[in-house]
């Protein structure tokens, strides 16, 4: 009758007349324990004795004995990952630390133990040894092989990361510090970028054509809805916001002016813009930092291709092509959502507000628009394919690079619009 | 790459290579030789930086110190426009296989042919679909990487490595993640090709069975040491007393 578990085993224990004494349920579990070994009653003669009594189900234990300057460490009961050490496991540890010459490991009635075993065991050793306290093990095969396959492979040397967080001023000094190597390193990404364009010029690029369209549509075609939507929504707001402040001077006709030169001039291409870095700008970065960490862009490399050529030049001209057109679009959207506002509820007539638009509007700045549209797509595309070449090599590479491509984008683009309009200021155009 | 060389000279080379990761040196003072025809195995523990020494000696990283030299010319010192021709010399097949994802497969083996060759489409076609043929990927050629199994995709990217029947391949785990089947399919290639293409390769594995079977020469990085323990032929390292006892217990699982 060999036992399945251990409560089989205790009842083959009771039914083989031992006698019922105070000891027994300790002589039930040492049984189990040895059953489940597959050993024989005979072995519970050279069963260690730890001093305590193992009951059932009982928590982790750990003795402590000392014998001249040799340690004798005794575990058994449950040891269970979620239940803390017992108290003796400190004066364990502490022995184990210098307390003594020769360290004992032993187990009795262990019935069942996981990893917080484990780790007790390792800890233990791994003072005695830092402490040259020889470490004798007599544990059940199981365990002591698990032990040794902790400390088989020492640790690299080297390999070792302090634990040390730098200070405030460290970490201040290191982001400064940082400052020109990725100024250096963006400036080094904008000299491939243009010495790219400049191969493109000389027809010498690797640049295929099918992707220079792809992109085309993806950031082109792709885009129309959204930029329909945004732009003819925030006609319709400036038209709005305008018309409250117009309508007490009887002056809402102006509204088709404000709404046309402010669409055209600047506001067009910025909400082009926005659209476009959340849009384009991150999944530039995401799809080329992918290819970083699937070894895509060191495949191109070993193939003798160049990765800015296959990669930003197409984005890099399609977006540059592609936002003045779209600018022209959201253009169009923003003046009809302003001549909805202005038709159906400040009482214009539609030719009276188309007339007012076209008096108001000329073709400088509809041009002006134009240019904004194209820095802002340089500059997206910029940002998407500089964060997704430098992208490190995990998930969580791809997804900063895509954070930062969109953030960096969003931030060029309104130093860009202050400098053009500065620029614009000054020129008086 | 092969015009200029003359047959004595080592197709690959490094001297006094050191590859260090900022402070950290991964390895120092390697030096190896790989000659024309030659199986050549990189071998050595997890960690140990043989994917690195790969990438070192395929121009995607420059070592600290020391040279690489592409039939006797210094690759790291030359040129931008001579590395790209050297490295136009050589296949590379990444662990992942690292197929351009937006193109079919075969797009993906007739790019470098589009590139560098002034072929037809339809001839371009016809030679994709004969290395994807010789890669066990017959009627594979319209598929996309993402429709693929993993030992395709690397099946895929030896394809691809051999496009423009390349003097060197560089091999980085090429039997990881395969079937033992494709495995030995992949082995008797490997063995073709260079006895009829005489074509080197540089090879990154762990399989003992693939290395016994069909490397003539090799090094053994050791982690501990972080440099070369042992070289020449494994089955020679294997039966050699004077083997590093690295190397040996590497070679024989840890029971040597």
């Amino acid at each position: 009758m060999l036992c399945v578990s251990n409560h089989t085993a205790c009842r083959f224990a009771e039914n083989a007349a031992f006698p019922r004494t105070s000891g027994r349920a300790a002589l039930c579990r040492r049984l189990a324990f040895y059953l489940f070994k597959g050993k024989t009653l005979s072995a519970l003669a050279g069963i260690p004795r730890c001093g305590y009594t193992i009951k059932m189900n009982t928590g982790p234990q750990v003795s402590l004995r000392r014998d001249g300057t040799e340690c004798r460490v005794c575990v058994g009961g449950s040891w269970n990952i979620s239940q803390p050490w017992p108290p003796e496991a400190g004066d364990a540890l502490r022995a184990a630390d210098g307390g003594c010459g020769r360290l004992l490991l032993t187990a009795d009635g262990l019935h069942q133990w996981d990893s917080s075993l484990l780790v007790f065991l390792v800890r233990l050793v791994r003072q005695a040894r830092a402490r040259q306290v020889e470490v004798v093990d007599n544990l059940p095969p199981g365990l002591g092989r698990l032990l040794q396959l902790a400390f088989a492979v020492p640790p690299k040397e080297g390999a070792q990361r302090g634990t040390r967080e730098a200070g405030l001023l460290e970490r201040l000094g290191g982001s400064v510090l940082s400052v020109p190597v990725s100024v250096g390193d963006f400036l080094e990404f904008l000299g491939d970028a243009a010495l790219s364009f400049g191969r493109f010029l000389l027809g010498r690029s690797h640049m295929r054509a099918q992707d220079f369209l792809a992109a085309m549509y993806e950031c082109g075609v792709c885009a129309l809805p959204i930029i329909s939507i945004t732009s003819l929504l925030f006609g319709l707001i400036l038209a709005f916001v305008g018309a409250v402040q117009l309508q007490q001077f009887g002056a809402q006709l102006y509204v088709a002016g404000l709404v046309g030169i402010g669409m055209l001039r600047v506001m067009g291409a910025v909400m082009v813009g926005v659209v476009m870095s959340g849009r384009m700008g991150a999944s530039y970065a995401a799809v080329i930092g992918t290819m970083q960490v699937n070894e895509e862009v060191d495949a191109l490399s070993t193939t003798g291709l160049s990765p800015t050529d296959f990669l930003v030049l197409p984005r890099m001209l399609a977006l540059a092509l592609m936002t003045p057109l779209l600018t022209v679009y959201a253009d169009l959207m923003g003046i009809l959502g302003g001549f909805l506002v202005g038709v159906g509820m400040l009482g214009l007539n539609a030719p009276e507000y188309l007339n007012a638009t076209v008096s108001m509007v000329n073709f400088r700045h509809g041009l002006i628009g134009l240019v904004y549209g194209a820095v802002f797509g340089v500059i997206i595309a910029l940002s998407g394919c500089y964060h997704g070449m430098r992208c490190g090599r995990s998930a969580l590479a791809v997804g900063r690079a895509t954070t930062t491509a969109v953030v960096h984008s969003l931030v060029g683009i309104i130093v860009a619009t202050a400098i053009i309009t500065i620029i614009c200021n000054l020129l008086r155009i | 790459m092969s015009m200029l060389v003359s047959p004595d000279t080592p197709r690959i080379s490094t001297r006094d290579l050191t590859v260090a990761y900022g402070d950290y040196i991964l390895m120092r003072d390697v030096n190896l030789d790989v000659r024309k025809g030659d199986i050549f195995l990189i071998m050595g523990g997890s960690g140990c930086g043989k994917s690195t020494l790969l990438r070192v000696l395929m121009g995607l990283k420059a070592p600290s110190k020391g040279r690489v030299l592409y039939g006797g010319q210094d690759f790291w010192n030359a040129g931008e426009d001579v590395r790209q021709g050297l490295m136009r010399g050589i296949g590379v097949l990444f662990q992942s296989g690292a197929l351009w994802s937006s193109m079919t497969l075969a797009e993906n083996v007739g790019l470098p042919l589009q590139q560098y060759t002034d072929l037809e489409d339809a001839e371009i076609r016809e030679l994709a679909s004969l290395k994807l043929a010789l890669a066990g990927l017959a009627g594979f050629e319209d598929y996309y990487p993402s429709e693929i199994s993993g030992g395709m995709r690397k099946r895929a990217g030896l394809a691809r490595a051999m496009a423009l029947d390349p003097d060197v391949l560089f091999l980085d785990e090429p039997s990881a993640g395969l079937d033992p089947v494709s495995s030995r399919l992949l082995d008797d290639l490997i063995l073709e090709l260079r006895d009829t293409l005489g074509t080197t390769f540089v090879i990154v594995s762990h399989e003992l069975a693939s290395i016994f079977a069909i490397a003539n020469n090799g090094i053994f990085l050791d982690a501990a040491t972080r440099t070369v323990m042992a070289r020449g032929n494994p089955t020679d390292m294997l039966h050699d007393p004077a083997t590093a006892p690295s190397a040996r217990k590497f070679l024989t699982r840890g029971e040597g």
